[in-house]
This record gives C-alpha cells, structure tokens and sequence, in this order.
C-alpha cells in the first residue's frame, strides 16, 4: 500500500484552496537534521531528523473586524493539511476582533518557488568525523578530555497567501562547539562558532586550540569579586547584544516597561543609547549570515504579527552611530508609536567605527586584566536598565603586560549590554561570531567585535571549573 | 485517579503497525536492543494583553523514532510520514547512524534490564482537557484578568496568558514492552504593569499560581484563589512601585514556596541528575559538585534537608506511568538528614551505578518529542516538609533582621550548580518577627552548600505548595520538559543579599 507523498508547496496550495475564509496564509517548513553529541572523548548521542509542518493562518471579517486563527500541525498528506484548514478556519469564525488587523502582503511568486527543499543529513559530518575520532585519540594520550556538540539543519520554508504571495526560503544552519579539560578537572577550555556546511571545521584543529588554551592555565591565580578591565571575545559580545535585540520591542518600549522607554511616555528613539560610532543592525542578506528575507508569524504577539507574514524585510539600524533609530515593530505597533514598519529580522551586527584589529591586538594592549572566553546562564535581572547577571566559563585568563600569564577563577558578573555600549574602551574589528548561550537553539547568526571594558562587574567568585 | 480516558483520535492512529514493521527491521538488522516511539503532542497558546486577546495558537506534533543499539553505539532516527514504508527507512536510518557512530564510541552502550510491561496504559489525573474547552470561553476568563488588574490605578498594562498540553506516547520495544499514555498540563499567567509617578520607576508583579499535572478545572474550581490573588495584586504593586530600595547586606530569608521551588530546581534537580554529575552535560549546562565520589558523604544540606526524586506524585508535570524507555517510574530519595544519598536515573546510568538502584533505571528518560533522542531528565524533585505543625508565621517570627522572599523571577547558576543569584517577585523586610513593608532591587546570591547548610528550620505540611516550571531545558540538541518542585516555607540564616542597582552601577 502507498500513500502521496506531497510537496511542501502542494500543501500550501492545498490549504490555500481548501480554506473557505476571507483571506489565508499557509506556510510549509521542511526541516531536515543531523547530530553528534560527545562525552569523556567518546561519541554519546546522535541523530537524523526530518519534519515537514504546515502552519495556516486564517482570516475571517465578522461584524465587528478582523478575527483570525492559526493552526499548525506535521502534516505531510493533503488529508492532514485539510484538517488544519478547518480548524483555522473554525477558530478564526469564533474569534474576537484582532487589534492587530491589517491587509495581507500581496505579490506573486517568487523564481524558486516551484524548488525542491534540499536536505542535509548524516554525511555533512563525513569528514569531520573521522578527524573527531582522530582527535579523541590526540586528547586521550596528551591528557585531556573531551565535550562538544556539532548539529547541522535545513530549514526550507514556503510561504503562500490568498493574495497571491508565494515565497521560498533555504535556512542551514549549523554549529559546533568542544569543550576540553584536563584529567583532574580543574582547567576547562572551549572553542565554538557557527558554520554552515561544516566545510569549515576540523576536529584536530579544535583539539589542538583547547589544548592551547589548557595550556594557558598551567599557573592558576585567585582573584577576588571587584570591577576589572576586561576583554569580552566576540562571543560574549554576541551573547550580550542579542539580549540587547530581544528585549527592543517597540510596544513594551511605548507602554513604558523597557530600558528603551522614555520616562514620561514613548519611546527613547532619537536619544543617544551608546558612544558614538557604535551601530547595531540587522540585514537578511548580510554576506555569511543570511536568513529569512520575509516576515514569518504563526501567532501574534507584542513583537510579531500574523498579519505582516510575508512582508519584506531588509537592513534595518536598531542603533545608529550611537543613536537608537529603531525597535522590533508590526504595523500595528508601527502605528501606535508613529514609527516605520521595522519588524525582527533573524540575524545580528554590531560594528564599532575605528574598530581595528583582532582580538590578540586589545590583548597586546592591556596592562592588567582578564581575558573571557565566554559566557554562561545569561538572564535579566532589572529591566529598567536591562541588567543582566551571567558567569564566565571555560577559561577565564589573566593579562598582564599585553600576556596571557595564567588562569583566574570564574564569576558572576551583573552587567547591561546597553549601559556596555557607552563604558566599553577599545573594539576589534566586527568578525563572524557565535553566542554560546544562544546559538545552539535559539539564535546563531552574528558578527561582532571583540570589546575591552575597563570597569566590568565581577560581582561574586564562582567556584565551578 | 479521575475518569480521564486516552483520547480514541490518538487510539485510531497506526502507531501500532508501524512500530511491529521498524521494530522487526531493526530486530532484522542485528540491533540487541531497539525502541520505537510514536508521539502525538498538542498545544495551545493564549496570550491576552490590556483586555485583548492578542494571539492564539494551536500546534501539534505527530511522528515517530526509531532508536537502536548496535555495534555498542546509539543510532537515533526519526520522521513523520505514517507508512510502513517510512517505518522501514527510519529503523534502517537509525542503523546506519549507528554504523556510523561506532567508530567513535569507544565504551560500547549498555542499558540497565527492565521487566516487560505488556501493553499498559496510563493516564494522568485531570478532569477537563483545557483543549476541549472553546477558546472564546478560556479567552474570555484571561480578558477578565486583565480587565479586573486595569481597573486599579496602580495598574498601566496587564497581560495573561495560557498554555495548555495534551500529550500522547506510544513506546514498544523488543523485549515486548508496549505503553500508551496521556499527559494533560497548563500554565496560567498574569502579571500587573505600572510606573511610580514621582520617580519614574517601572515594575511589574506577576501571579505566583504554579503549572500543573490538571486540566481546566484549576482555573475553575476554587482550588487556587485566583480572585484573592487578582483582588491583592494591585495593591501589592503599588507598593513595590514606591518601597525604597534594599540595603545590601546580610540577612535571614524565609522563603516562601513560590521562590524557593526555583532554587531547588537550579542547584538541587539539576545538581543530582547523575549524567551531569559524570561528566554528559559538560559542553552545555556543565557538571555538578555533587560528584559519585561523594555519594552518602557530602553534606548537601542542614539535618532538616530532606529530599526526594519521583514522577508519581498526583499532579507532578514530571508525573507518569512509564518513561520513555519503558521503566516504570518510582520515587526514592535524593538527600536525606542533608545529606546525599541518591540520583535521578535513566537505564544507561541505572547500568553503569547499578549499586543505585539494584541495577534498574528510576525512570527519567523523557524526549519532548519524537524528533529527539530521550535523555535523562527531572523527575519531580521535593523538599519535604517538617513532621510538626510549623506555620510560616512562626519562621518569621524567629527573624529579628531579614527578608520574605514571595513569587520567582529572575535565576541564574554557575557550570558546576555552585553560585546562584534569584530574585523573586516581593521581598518584605521582617523586623523584630514581624513583616514590616516591601523593598525593592532586592536579589539574593550564595554557594549552593552554604546555603542548604544554613536551613535552620523548614514548615510543616501545610506550607508545602506543589510548584514548578514548563520550560527546563537540557542537552544537545536541546529539549524542554516540565517538572514539579514541591516544597514547605523554610529559614535560612545570613544568606547575601544585592541591591541590583548598586550592581548596575547606577546609585
């Protein structure tokens, strides 16, 4: 017995014709996946995945406005799609008015719409797994123990409206992290970045960076809690602007409940929110790190609308030369605060004008203090000021006369990425950079500087290794 | 248990046919051992905000995993076409990424034995699945929260929300284990928004209800007072809006369950998962202190720290029959008289420390669906309450100098679960036994040890609320799971206290 198996772009037709609302989007992702997970220099878990999910937003006019419903499901027979129209369907009849109403993006279809999804699968590993197991050998006999996680996903989206819309999208994105400690568990290292096709990455050459870093930890110095001048990599620097990003939605800044409100009403659009020069933005086409040039929505939200799925996207400037141009908006919000329609875009820069140099250069620098490797558990503590509290992890290094002379104990740290942006003293030029705290799941397309800080906040000594 | 029966549109699905069809390919392949998992999730989202619903959103989750062992590795495959044929490639798939994957393993994989538990079901304890109730009716119950929070003039903005779950697993494996279970959960939410007039201050002040093992009757039936609590939390805003700012220092907490649930998740749950403890979890959340070594020795805790690891307690999001590997689950204890004595297990652990549990697994394995691998997560964790009847009261009333810490809200804990920082909802300073009035900017840091060490006394039963969170998140690839956290009040002495402006820098 065989059943269809249908296109992901079938199914949006399908829903599209099937649906017997006002007006309606459908959008198919078709997800394929692959992972190794390791432990104690040997393989742990892994995994092939492959989804295909289907989300319908219905739109219905009732007597008193616009009412919607959004149903999504795995679905991949036209049975299983039919079934999410009518439940779409039902709940946007039975819906109440949506503030957030608006016409749907109209448009035709796009030139690769009719494109299969490529997948990726076990085989993107097929070189860097043998130079895994190369590398676990390495460690074993040099005395150092290995962690680390690398996944690899295709995400095709196509996205369909009954305005005529047709849209395709082809997301990899891929990660790899290690983490590497010595025998007795006492130093610990790590290395990561994002990738998108593992062309990039090489076991071995990961090893021997760790083994490196371990190496800078032969003499351990105890350092107590206190302000020091510290160098964040561009990981952490990743880390920290993306909790910066987040919390930047217009509506919560006008209704007065962010660090991005103005006392008295509005918003602190126009004000200056870092030292001149600094600019923090998002562009779908920024070469490495493209991502979704369309807004995507299954569900509304202050920050995201499902009216708006289809919309363009392009660069937009959060923060200009210092100056903060524009938060994460719908048209809805666009109207509230009278602003343009800048809604979230998957992907993040910060540029610092006169940024030279790497890394090892703020290092070469610096007289006295600590060089990160990156950071860990990351929440807002305060949103007046967006205080965040966090660790340091994996190598926290002492710098003294422009070397790296040892290795100091972890700690807490409280800071706020925004107040950063106007006390930082040196930045490197912005490279590709990856944010440990939420890249694996969560948000892994960035580039950054390096930033030397002279005054960061180790609030407390953390005794974990 | 209540009348709540598995759901006949999850019964009519082939889960059954497919799983002999992967599960006899695999067996054919050479697999020693094998595991099929078929997984129907559903959810809905309600978010409300000034009195409008602003989104709502269903999503399910429907498919099916193969995992195997073969050549002394793990092979994971997974996928969501419903034919035999797609059965057949998954098992194959997952044999191949095994092939795969032993050459880089180099202890072969062995799983603790289980007793065959043959065609079982299970259902947890609800009486109304919040799914089955029209939207506009649970919209309508969250405007009026938010309606009845903006009638105050403390209140600006106020938002609520709902999210519901109805989960369904089928498992079956070679030995000729078969179960089929059903989970029902929801998590209830409000939170008041407003700004101090003369100082420009916003905050906010959210309800303390926990997520629970129950269906919609908790919003309904009087069980938890959510007219009490929309009726003081207005009040309890304006005056956290213009109580002054706590005074960094030294201070004797009690806390109240709502905040404590959170600590013991972070640096007790977390600490005594025993892959973490050996070193699994290393790349992502860490390890812990709570090393094997110091099994039975370490002194986690005061003498009246006791605690206990289950996923049967009635209502516990960690609650269920059997685990995702087919173990029937138990309880057992985590720290006793403070000290440690016990880990959360799956069978690949429950192998390798088979002194812990006479060489079983307790049942932790748990995937949040069937895309992921299972993996060792928490069961429900507890703090168990005092055998005398010790009211909250009269913890504050031994405080001469401290702080009540009310309702969670910001965490945060280091690599090996030693140093923590929380805040909480509402902190009222305690003078002389007495509570005397809110403050703000107030967060509370220690080392994990220090702090259980310094438990003098925790409350009697009737302080002891289930609590817990919908959103732990373990691993790589990462997954979610919800758990409970019960626990009573309880004192603590001389624990730090921050005043998070000082810490921004901005006093």
């Amino acid at each position: 017995m065989t059943t269809n198996v249908w296109t992901p772009q079938s199914l949006v037709e399908h829903a599209l014709a099937t649906s017997t609302a006002d007006a309606c989007v459908a959008i198919a992702r078709d997800t394929t996946d692959a992972n190794l997970r390791w432990a104690n220099n040997t393989l742990t878990t892994n995994g092939v995945m492959h989804n295909l999910g289907v989300t319908v937003i219905s739109v219905v006019h009732t007597g008193d406005g616009v009412a919607t419903g959004s149903m999504s499901g795995s679905a991949t027979t036209q049975a299983q799609v039919t079934a999410l129209v009518e439940a779409a369907d039902a709940a946007a009849r039975a819906g109440s008015p949506a503030e957030d109403a608006h016409a749907l993006a109209g448009g035709e279809a796009a030139a690769d719409w009719d494109d299969a999804p490529p997948p990726t699968d076990i085989h993107v590993f097929d070189t860097f797994a043998p130079a895994l197991g190369e590398a676990f050998g390495c460690a074993g006999a040099e005395g150092r123990v290995l962690y680390g996680f690398v996944s690899h996903s295709h995400t095709t989206t196509y996205l369909g409206t009954s305005t005529g819309l047709r849209l395709r999208h082809v997301q990899p994105t891929g990660h790899y992290g290690c983490t590497g400690k010595d025998t007795s568990l006492t130093r610990s290292a790590w290395v990561g970045g994002a990738t998108r096709d593992f062309s990039d990455v090489d076991a071995v050459t990961m090893d021997q960076t760790l083994a490196q870093r371990l190496g800078w930890a032969e003499r351990q110095v105890d350092l107590p809690a206190g302000r020091y001048d510290t160098i964040l990599p561009p990981t952490a620097v990743a880390d920290l602007m993306i909790d910066a990003y987040w919390y930047a939605g217009a509506r919560t800044a006008h209704e007065g409940q962010s660090v991005y409100s103005k006392r008295g009403g509005g918003t602190r659009i126009g004000e200056q929110v870092a030292r001149q020069g600094v600019t923090l933005f998002s562009d779908p086409a920024h070469p490495g790190l493209e991502c979704t040039p369309f807004v995507t929505a299954g569900t509304s939200d202050n920050e995201q609308s499902v009216f708006d799925n289809g919309l363009p996207l392009g660069r937009t400037d959060w923060i200009a030369d210092g100056t903060l141009r524009s938060l994460i908006q719908t048209r809805h919000s666009a109207g509230l605060t009278g602003q343009p329609v800048t809604p979230y875009v998957d992907n993040l820069v910060l540029s610092v004008d006169g940024g030279t140099g790497s890394i090892d250069d703020l290092v070469a620098d610096t007289e006295r203090g600590l060089l990160l490797t990156c950071m860990w558990y990351i929440r807002e503590v305060d949103p007046q000021s967006l205080l965040l509290t966090g660790l340091t992890r994996d190598g926290v290094y002492l710098v003294e006369n422009g070397e790296i002379t040892g290795a100091v104990n972890n700690f807490r740290w409280n800071e706020s990425p925004v107040d950063l942006l106007t006390r930082f003293s040196h930045a490197s030029e912005t490279v590709p950079s990856f944010s440990r705290e939420w890249g694996d799941d969560s948000f892994s397309r960035t580039a950054t500087p390096a930033l030397r800080v002279p005054d960061f906040n180790m609030s407390s000594v953390s005794q974990a290794m | 248990m209540t009348g709540a029966e598995l759901d006949p549109t999850f019964l009519a699905l082939p889960y059954r046919d497919l799983g002999d069809v992967a599960l006899a390919r695999a067996r054919e392949l050479g697999a020693g051992h094998a595991d099929f998992r078929f997984e129907r999730v559903r959810y809905q989202h309600l978010g409300v905000r000034d009195g409008m619903l602003q989104g709502a959103a269903d999503t399910e989750d429907l498919g099916f995993a193969v995992r195997v062992i073969h050549r002394g590795a793990w092979g994971f495959a997974a996928g969501v076409v419903l034919t035999p044929e797609e059965a057949t490639a998954v098992a194959e798939r997952a044999i191949a990424v095994a092939v795969v994957a032993a050459e880089m393993t180099t202890s072969p994989v062995e799983i603790a034995p289980e007793p065959v538990h043959d065609d079982v079901t299970w259902v947890s304890a609800y009486d109304r699945n919040p799914l089955t109730v029209a939207t506009a009716e649970k919209a309508d119950l969250l405007i009026g929260w938010t309606n009845r929070l903006r009638g105050h003039a403390s209140v600006e903005h106020a938002t609520a929300s709902l999210d519901q779950v109805q989960e369904n697993k089928y498992y079956a494996d070679l030995t000729g284990t078969r179960t089929t279970q059903q989970r029902v959960r929801l998590q209830p939410h409000f939170e008041a928004m407003g700004t101090d007039p003369r100082s420009g201050v916003f905050d906010s002040m959210s309800s303390i209800a926990p997520p629970v093992g129950r269906g919609w009757e908790y919003l309904t039936d009087g069980g938890y007072d959510w007219d009490a609590e929309l009726a003081e939390v207005p009040d309890l805003l304006a005056e956290k809006l213009s109580a002054p700012s706590v005074e960094a220092g030294s201070y004797d907490l009690v806390i109240h369950p709502s905040n404590l649930w959170l600590t013991i998740h972070e640096s007790i749950g977390h600490a005594t998962e025993l892959d973490r403890a050996l070193g699994y979890e290393a790349n992502y959340a860490g390890t812990s202190f709570a090393t094997y070594d110091k099994l039975n020795t370490l002194q986690y805790g005061s003498n009246v720290m006791n605690v206990t690891g289950d996923r049967t307690v009635h209502h516990g999001l960690a609650t269920i029959g059997y685990d995702d590997e087919g173990v029937e689950t138990q309880a057992w204890d985590i720290v006793r008289d403070g000290r440690l004595v016990g880990y959360q297990l799956d069978r690949a652990m429950g192998h390798l420390k088979a002194e812990l549990n006479g060489g079983r697994s307790n049942g932790c394995a748990y995937a949040d669906s069937s895309g992921h691998i299972p993996i060792q997560r928490m069961a429900n964790v507890s703090l168990q309450p005092s055998p005398e009847d010790i009211t909250t009261a009269d913890l504050i009333g031994r405080v001469e100098r401290g702080l009540y810490v009310v309702g969670d809200k910001s965490w945060s804990i280091d690599m090996q679960r030693f140093n923590f920082q929380f805040t909480g909802q509402r902190f009222f300073r305690i003078v002389d036994g007495r509570l005397a009035g809110q403050v703000r900017d107030a967060a509370y840091q220690a080392t994990t040890t220090d702090f259980w060490n310094s438990m003098e006394e925790v409350g009697g039963e009737d302080t002891w609320v289930l609590g817990g969170a919908f959103n732990c998140g373990k691993a790589q690839p990462g997954q979610v799971a919800s758990v409970s956290h019960g626990c009573p009040s309880a004192l603590f002495r001389d624990v730090r206290i921050l005043n998070t402006t000082d810490e921004a820098g901005q006093r």
